[in-house]
């Protein structure tokens, strides 16, 4: 027991649980018409329970997962899985009905037929507020909500961690400066959604579930809340101890952990590993090469993808909101790249000009 | 009169009459002026496709949505009877809520509903996402639902920071961080330090951002103050504007989205 639960440990460390999560994915993506049927998501439950149990078997993960500021995140776990699984399931008909010529559920007569607000939406609303009363209310007297001691701007607790909501950015501080995973990663958070409507000029899928009508649109989408967001918030929440050191379900928190972490800038790697020489004086000089991949990776990585996938967006959507769509992905996916740059290389900074707290 | 129920009494009073302008909603045309004649069931049209009407189409995350927000106006409110929001104060008048208002479960229901809340406007945001309801010609509809989406996690962060504890501060701290590194406008960031005038440095810690936001150079009694008003008055009045835009709009847009 005491074997597996260290496997578990390691197993959940970031590099291996991240790369699991795209793993799965890529299967959801992939097979989503067997993961959506029912057969498949009684399994699942079936198989997960024991797990799950097992898991609050274990004093520490209860701790944990108990506290009750984390309960809201079991919620969120829980209704991701279910929501997740009930739109693969309803997409998944649909696609079948499309492929064999047949309208979406949601275009067959009995549902579009016009039904009276009452009682038929009021009654619904009705119920929805009932069960979200007695749901709230329950929750409310079930778990205290938290005071700590009082404020003391003098002492800090370790780990100080924001609302949990925010953990995912708070998370992205492990591999981005904070101007980065504070400031910028969040605005185009927000631009690139409110941009969606105008980019995704595809007229398929308005107003049914379906994936194949969709596929592009649904799999970025699904990247980014998925295995990004939803993703480091659990990391960031459950598996995050003091000095933001990682920790295994199953491990103690104990203050003492030391990680030796010896992460280097690139322009470290090549001046110094490489060409054996001194770190030039001159910043730009010093940082060329970092500058130098920044300007690759968006110019003649975005042009490689343009010839290779996007000629046929291109042309269906034009110049503006094609280059503007593909910005925004390459930029969603500098993300999991410095990830994994920092797992592979311990890379620290692709281009680190503290001088001018300028660091990629 | 004895062989008609005591429903059809009452409402045969002048009372309820004078409430309700409607007979029972036993036929079509006092069913849509129970809908049309009432200001909350207005906002509703008085048929819609049935596909709209489905739990499983909508889940009803939108509606859900509003319904915890307004249940946390309303708790809100009552928290605010007990609560001055001065370093002195605010701490023991959280202390004194949980000590001794009997049967107190209004600050469970505002912490955990405002926890709730995020969850049902990402899931809502999930669901309006999976069904493309974005599409023309409700693009800028998803566009107010965005600008609702940051509102929303904004309420629950200025609220965070009301109980004045140790997770309060420190959680704020963390988050008001970020904004000391905004590129050019925050002091720690990107191109502050360009921006001087010979020795005169134009950003520091004393006017950029993060200061505006806190009302001080780290988390004290101006950045309580600030959080207070901005919780409880100024972002409620946009989110609830935006909530009315959003709903005419969802009716404008021609109702809840379905096959064209
Ligand atoms: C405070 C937050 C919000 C509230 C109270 C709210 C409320 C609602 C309600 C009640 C509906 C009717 C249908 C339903 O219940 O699903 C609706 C529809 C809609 N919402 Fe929201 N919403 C919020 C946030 C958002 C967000 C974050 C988005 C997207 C980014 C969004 C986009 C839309 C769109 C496009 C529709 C039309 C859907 C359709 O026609 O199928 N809303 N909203």
């Amino acid at each position: 027991m005491e074997a597996l639960k260290e496997f578990v440990n390691i197993l959940s460390g970031p590099q291996y649980s991240f790369t699991l999560t795209l793993i799965m994915f890529y299967l959801l993506m992939k097979y989503y018409r067997i993961i959506g049927t029912k057969k498949f998501a009684w399994g699942f439950v079936i198989l997960m329970t024991p797990v799950y149990l097992w898991f609050m078997s274990d004093d520490v993960f209860r701790t944990i997962i108990a506290t009750p500021d984390n309960i809201p995140i079991s919620i969120l776990l829980f209704s991701v899985f279910f929501f997740t699984w009930l739109t693969v399931h309803k997409a998944a008909i649909n696609d079948e009905r499309i492929e064999a010529g047949e309208c979406p559920i949601e275009g067959l007569p009995e549902n579009r037929e016009k039904v009276w607000s009452w009682p038929n939406l009021v009654y619904n609303e009705l119920f929805v507020i009932i069960a979200g009363t007695i749901f709230l209310i329950v929750w409310a007297i079930i778990f205290k909500a938290p005071l700590e001691e009082p404020a003391n701007p003098t002492w800090a607790p370790n780990p100080a961690k924001a609302p949990w909501y925010f953990l995912g950015l708070q998370e992205m501080l492990v591999y981005f400066d904070p101007w980065m995973a504070g400031v910028v990663l969040p605005v185009f958070i927000i631009i690139g959604l409110v941009a969606i409507p105008y980019i995704d000029t595809n007229p398929k899928g308005n107003g049914y579930y379906t994936f194949s009508e969709r596929k592009m649109a649904i799999s970025c989408f699904m990247f980014g809340w998925l295995v990004l967001w939803i993703f480091l918030i659990i990391i960031g929440t459950f598996l995050r101890g003091p000095n933001w050191t990682f920790y295994g379900p199953f491990e103690y928190w104990d203050f003492h952990k030391v990680v030796a972490e010896a992460n280097i800038n690139l322009s470290e790697i090549i001046w110094i590993k490489m060409l054996g020489t001194t770190m030039p004086s001159n910043l730009i000089v010093r940082e060329i090469f970092g500058i130098f991949v920044i300007l690759a990776y968006f110019g003649i990585s975005g042009a490689m993808i343009t010839k290779k996938w996007g000629q046929d967006i291109l042309e269906k959507t034009g110049k503006i909101r094609y280059y503007f769509f593909l910005f925004l992905v390459l930029f969603m996916a500098t993300l999991p790249i410095k990830m994994y740059l920092r797992w592979l290389f311990t890379l620290k900074y692709i281009v680190a000009l503290p001088e001018w707290e300028l660091n990629l | 009169m004895s062989d008609k129920s005591i429903v059809d009494q009452v409402r045969e009073t002048q009372v309820w009459k004078s409430i309700f302008r409607h007979g029972p909603p036993n036929n079509a045309r006092n069913r849509a002026a129970i809908v049309a004649g009432n200001v909350f069931l207005h906002l509703h049209p008085i048929k819609l496709k049935k596909s709209g009407v489905q739990l499983g189409y909508t889940w009803c995350m939108g509606g859900l949505t509003f319904f915890i927000f307004l249940s946390l106006t309303v708790t809100g409110v009552l928290l605010m009877f007990y609560y001055r929001p001065t370093a002195e104060y605010a701490f023991n008048d959280i202390v004194a809520l949980r000590e001794h208002v009997p049967l107190g479960i209004m600050r469970e229901i505002h912490r955990w509903g405002a926890h709730a809340m995020v969850i049902t406007v990402w899931l809502h945001m999930f669901r309006v996402f999976m069904t493309g309801s974005y599409k023309p010609p409700r693009e800028f509809n998803w566009g107010v639902g965005v600008i609702l989406l940051v509102l929303t996690l904004l309420l629950s962060f200025t609220g965070y920071l009301l109980p004045w504890d140790q997770l309060a501060i420190w959680a704020i701290t963390v988050g008001s961080n970020m904004a000391k590194a905004t590129p050019f406008l925050g002091h720690g960031g990107p191109g502050a330090t360009l921006a001087q005038i010979g020795d005169f440095i134009l950003v520091s810690d004393k006017n950029d951002v993060r200061f505006q936001l806190l009302g001080g150079r780290f988390v004290g009694e101006p950045a309580l103050l600030r959080f207070y008003i901005l919780h409880c008055v100024f972002i409620p009045l946009v989110v609830g504007v935006l909530i009315a835009i959003h709903f005419w709009r969802v009716r404008k847009d021609g109702g809840i989205s379905a096959p064209l």
